[in-house]
């Protein structure tokens, strides 16, 4: 059984990557748009996921920092930077403001970090909206331009879906590579037992702050690809529910869990489509599905195939338990 | 330039309404570490409750009762029961999630079942402006002001001079020691979601006449009232009045003399340095780790 076990997750894996390549050639322009959409969003979702997930601090400005990622994109791309330049800028200007925010606000422990997250995420709308020099106001930054990767144009929603994707995993392989580091095992025993992890010599505060930066990088990723996805932006995508929806897609899909945030920005880009043809009624679907999945699993929707998992488990082990005994018994 | 005292007066207005608020929320998070971020929704949706009863041709007073009483039912007992009993065993986290996705829920509720629009909603307190000491000051800022101070005496007299108020500050400092001595702490956590749902109906009586009754009108409100709650000490009453009434006056002040564009990013950056100076807000206790 070990021995299938060991091949069938990668193999899972695969297909799953061959699907996602393969299957949305058929797609319409509009399915292209909500899978590219879920690719992004889930690109946000997992650095959030590093913040909540693994340093166990709440940020409630990651859909702020997709804000400062996708203008940064916006005002450097329409005037004729290249992508690639705006994506390490977003990057790099994300990761400062988180180091600026949390260094402050994690001297304290608690509930601090969402505090100051809270008051970034109102204060960064009211910039987008306000310095209409800069981000054009209310009428927003339109006509952004999507990039050529090695002379392929990238216009076409099929072509910039595979951009997604590939931004996707490569935001996919660096995570994995981060978490299996010592420092992703630092961010870790941050979460099981901060004051035990302080106790072995890791620097919490330098950690966490480290994880809330990183993470906070990854929402201007995000934001970045973003803004071409949609070729207009204004404020208003941006405001406290972008960042209020990523935390409910990390800890609906299981925080903490590196797929969760997959499975949660899932829910959260298509299950409001699904339930679009009950027409005004959608939103208050989703508001008590997820209600609903939160009480009978808070640990998200991994948590119910872990309790699965473990319920199994505990099953053949009893029963090979009893077995192993029956054999004693007659074998005495 | 509006005049400076009615600015003030205004301010200590909506302020109050913040206080009543953020009091509300302050007692959720001592009695049972609930985080609501429906707060706001559940000042929202009281107003729409007294609506729904004068449509049905109920006198105003009437109204106002019913809607205070459906307050204490359905946001007081059915959100203790439903939704944060089986949830608090698991963490502060998935439950404070919850109410984010319960606060969608309710505003597309009002939206879908009632009216996407703005209504109109009657005051308690005329209109009109009286006069002090060469000042006019706006009749309906100072009963609001009246009213909201009423309703915080009122709570605080509850909390310190009655057996059932002791009670309740003991379960909030210390709920095991607080069942050791034989206060049946179950029953206080659930009177402290009941009054929080008495201070939201009183609170929407008296902010919905200005604001208009509206399923969006939550959101501001939920933030000024969780902004005040930490200036003034997430776990003290005290701090949660004084941070509301703070917050009230520099609201408004900052919109007569600040910028009306960034009005809002004043009391944030009060947060900002709040935290940064002064961490366990301005009456607050610092928390102690508990290893």
């Amino acid at each position: 059984m070990s021995a299938i076990g060991k091949y069938i997750r990668p193999a899972l894996g695969l297909a799953v990557v061959a699907a996602l390549i393969l299957v949305p050639m058929s797609f319409s322009r509009y399915g292209l748009f909500i899978l590219s959409q879920w690719a992004v969003m889930t690109i946000a979702a997992m650095g959030l996921n590093l913040t909540l997930g693994y340093a166990g601090q709440v940020s409630l400005a990651q859909g702020a920092f997709v804000g400062v990622g996708a203008y940064a994109a916006a005002i450097m791309t329409t005037h004729g930077l290249p992508l690639a330049s705006a994506l390490v800028v977003a990057m790099l200007l994300c990761f400062a403001i988180g180091w600026l925010l949390g260094y402050p606000a994690l001297r304290v422990q608690h509930h601090y970090l969402a505090f100051v997250t809270l008051a970034f995420s109102t204060l960064a709308f009211l910039v987008f909206r306000n310095e209409s020099w800069l981000t054009g106001g209310t009428y927003g930054i339109s006509n952004i331009p999507r990039p050529h990767i090695f002379g392929f144009a990238t216009g076409k929603p099929l072509p910039f879906y595979y951009v997604c994707l590939g931004m996707l995993g490569l935001v996919t392989s660096a995570t994995w590579w981060l978490i299996r580091s010592p420092w992703g095992r630092a961010f870790v025993a941050l979460r099981e037992n901060p004051i035990r992890a302080q106790s072995l010599g890791v620097d919490t505060r330098r950690y966490t702050l480290m994880a809330f930066a990183i993470g906070s990088a990854l929402g201007g990723v995000a934001g970045a690809i973003y803004a071409p996805l949609t070729q207009y932006i204004d404020p208003v995508p941006f405001d406290l529910s972008l960042s209020l929806d990523l935390l409910m897609m990390v800890i609906v899909g299981g925080s903490g869990s590196f797929f969760g945030p997959f499975l949660g920005a899932m829910i959260a880009v298509l299950l409001p489509e699904w339930l679009r043809f009950t027409e005004g009624y959608y939103l208050l679907l989703y508001a008590i599905a997820v209600i609903l999945l939160l009480i009978w699993s808070p640990t998200g929707i991994l948590g119910i195939l872990d309790r699965y998992l473990a319920d199994r488990r505990t099953k053949v082990a009893s029963a090979q338990r009893a077995l192993a005994k029956s054999r004693l018994e007659t074998a005495q | 330039m509006s005049d400076l005292l009615d600015l003030v007066v205004a301010g200590l207005a909506m302020g109050a309404i913040y206080a009543l608020v953020a009091v509300g929320f302050t007692l959720l998070w001592q009695t049972s570490q609930t985080i609501n971020f429906a707060q706001g929704e559940f000042v929202m949706l009281p107003a729409f409750f007294m609506l729904a009863a004068m449509h049905a041709g109920a006198p105003f007073w009437l109204a106002i009762l019913v809607g205070i009483v459906l307050s204490m039912m359905l946001l007081g007992l059915g959100f203790k029961l439903l939704l944060v009993d089986p949830m608090l065993r698991h963490g502060v986290l998935p439950l404070a999630i919850a109410t984010m996705a319960l606060a969608t829920g309710i505003k597309e509720a009002v939206k879908q079942f009632y009216s996407a629009e703005a209504s109109p909603f009657p005051s308690v307190v005329p209109a009109g402006e009286i006069s002090i000491l060469g000042h006019t000051v706006s009749l309906q800022s100072l009963g609001v002001l009246a009213l909201a101070i009423a309703a915080v005496v009122g709570l605080t007299a509850l909390l310190n001079r009655t057996s059932i108020g002791r009670q309740m500050q003991a379960v909030a400092q210390n709920p095991n020691v607080a069942r050791i001595i034989g206060i049946p702490v179950a029953r206080m956590i659930l009177l402290t979601f009941l009054i929080n749902a008495f201070l939201i109906a009183v609170a929407s009586v008296l902010i919905t006449p200005i604001y208009l009754a509206k399923f969006s009108s939550g959101e501001v409100l939920g933030q000024a009232a969780f902004i005040a709650a930490i200036v003034g000490g997430f776990n003290q009453i005290r701090g949660a009045i004084a941070g509301g009434l703070l917050i009230g006056i520099v609201d408004n002040l900052s919109a007569a003399y600040v910028s009306t564009q960034y009005r809002s990013a004043v009391p944030l950056i009060l947060l900002i340095v709040i935290i940064l100076f002064r961490p366990q807000g301005l009456l607050g206790r610092a928390e102690e780790r508990a290893v």
